[in-house]
């Protein structure tokens, strides 16, 4: 296990010489990821790897794809997505235009569940859907929509409980062990790089989401996420968390009304 | 924030189980009075959909308040933790506790041995471990960890769990400082706050 010294060491030296600040995550996860990718790579000796992160940008780079994590699924949680399509879905429906922003995205899974509601309720040609990653490598498989197939038992049993009625397999082609969905999902996507920790607002949304995100961030930093998201979202617009997460430490109470007991704020003013 | 790290100057037990394990639990939360110098948390492997039922269930046998576990909820003595299914549990040094999606770790996520390293690293010595019935290898290193940092380790007794693998398998792999039967840990427990 590396040290909680060795730790801030690395946090110190990666914002010195590439500008990104972790000094914001909650270390007892940080430090977990971190210690795995040293001992995966294999080094022994914590200036060895210091000195590789700090020359090496290339390794840099994998260091980071690596120590944030990267684990989501297609309608995770599907109760949540019941909600989502019984009661979010109608009342944007009534907008000419919606504008949806999944924020820490990931390798799309959320964002491709969203954009099969969004079909199937005749409102994904009316609606953009902005998805956003600090991590470059995992917009690209989110732009190419293509997941394990092994996955798509697990999946389309999420998708049922949720709600579904139609057959999950017609929104993929699978293929060697690869599921591909349908371009058409796509269409309305736009995927971009993102920083919670030091971009700012760039759109006013309908719904924002950020699930599983702000568990890896302290305090502070979830209070910086969650003001940004508030810039960001239209007054009745819809702010939906992981399960497990919560923006009563982050906000005045009063400017959100929760939706019974689910992770899903409305802004009231 | 983790910055400012305090001696924790309270106790904790964390329990570590899978099948065979819920029953245990069941025998000695509800014997237990209102806790005061320790908070208990509890890792174990289950189905989504039985998690708000379990922790109904304690709340209605026991006389421990149960605390719903969110992200950065504070780990306070008096109260006992379930650990949520679908995340890791960690602890951090400004006692709160975090939650983390990353990799299954022994098939399991939540996985014992995650909870058991990350609150040995903050507790150290205040903290007691206990594995119970199970039949996966979960829990065995992070009792290691336990005892590596100063910490208190109990295992179930084979003999008295519905699935023996568990604490079988912590006890060829290490010396825990207790092996006990059920009622012997619940009078551990209880003697916790003497």
């Amino acid at each position: 296990m590396i040290e909680d010294i060795e730790l801030e060491t690395l946090i110190n030296e990666v914002y010195e010489y590439y500008g990104f600040d972790f000094g914001s995550y909650s270390r007892a996860s940080l430090k977990r990821r971190v210690n795995r990718i040293y001992h995966l790579d294999g080094f022994t000796h914590f200036e060895q790897f210091l000195s590789k992160v700090r020359s090496d940008p290339e390794y840099y780079r994998h260091m980071v794809d690596e120590i944030t994590v990267n684990v989501t699924e297609m309608f995770r949680d599907p109760s949540f997505y019941t909600v989502i399509r019984n009661q979010i879905l109608p009342l944007l429906g009534t907008k000419p235009f919606i504008r949806l922003w999944h924020a820490g995205c990931s390798t799309g899974e959320e964002v491709y569940s969203m954009a099969i509601l969004l079909k199937e309720a005749g409102l994904l040609q009316k609606s953009l859907i902005y998805a956003t990653d600090i991590n470059a490598k995992v917009l690209e498989t989110a732009k190419k929509g293509i997941f394990p197939l092994r996955m798509m038992k697990e999946y389309s049993e999420n998708y049922r409980d949720s709600g579904g009625k139609e057959d999950f397999s017609n929104y993929y082609t699978a293929n060697y062990g690869i599921a591909k969905f349908n371009e058409e999902l796509a269409q309305k996507m736009v995927f971009s790089q993102h920083n919670l920790v030091s971009d700012t607002s760039f759109n006013e949304f309908d719904i924002i989401f950020c699930r599983n995100v702000l568990i890896y961030f302290d305090n502070d930093l979830q209070k910086r996420a969650i003001n940004l998201f508030d810039d960001s979202l239209a007054v009745l617009g819809f702010l939906a968390l992981g399960t497990k997460e919560t923006i009563k430490y982050s906000i005045s109470p009063g400017k959100y009304k929760q939706l019974d007991r689910e992770k899903i704020w409305r802004k009231i003013k | 924030m983790e910055k400012d790290q305090v001696n924790p100057d309270f106790k904790v037990v964390i329990i570590g189980g899978s099948a065979g394990s819920l029953n245990v639990l069941m025998q000695i939360l509800p014997q237990l009075p209102a806790i005061k110098s320790f908070a208990i948390v509890i890792v174990v492997h289950r189905k989504s959909t039985d998690e708000q039922t379990f922790e109904e269930l304690i709340e209605l046998k026991s006389a421990v308040k149960v605390k719903q576990v969110e992200d950065k909820v504070p780990l306070l003595p008096g109260f006992i933790y379930v650990a949520p299914s679908n995340y890791h549990l960690l602890f951090e040094k400004n006692n709160t506790l975090s939650l983390d999606t990353s990799e299954k770790v022994n098939y399991s996520r939540p996985s014992i041995d995650v909870s058991f390293e990350s609150a040995a690293e903050v507790y150290k010595n205040q903290l007691v471990g206990i594995l119970l019935s199970g039949s996966n290898a979960d829990g065995t290193n992070g009792l290691k960890v336990i005892q590596n940092e100063g910490g208190t380790v109990i295992v179930q007794n084979p003999e008295s769990a519905d699935m023996p693998f568990m604490p079988n398998n912590a006890i060829q792999n290490m010396i825990p400082d207790y092996i006990l039967n059920i009622q012997e840990i619940l009078q551990f427990i209880l003697s916790m706050d003497n």
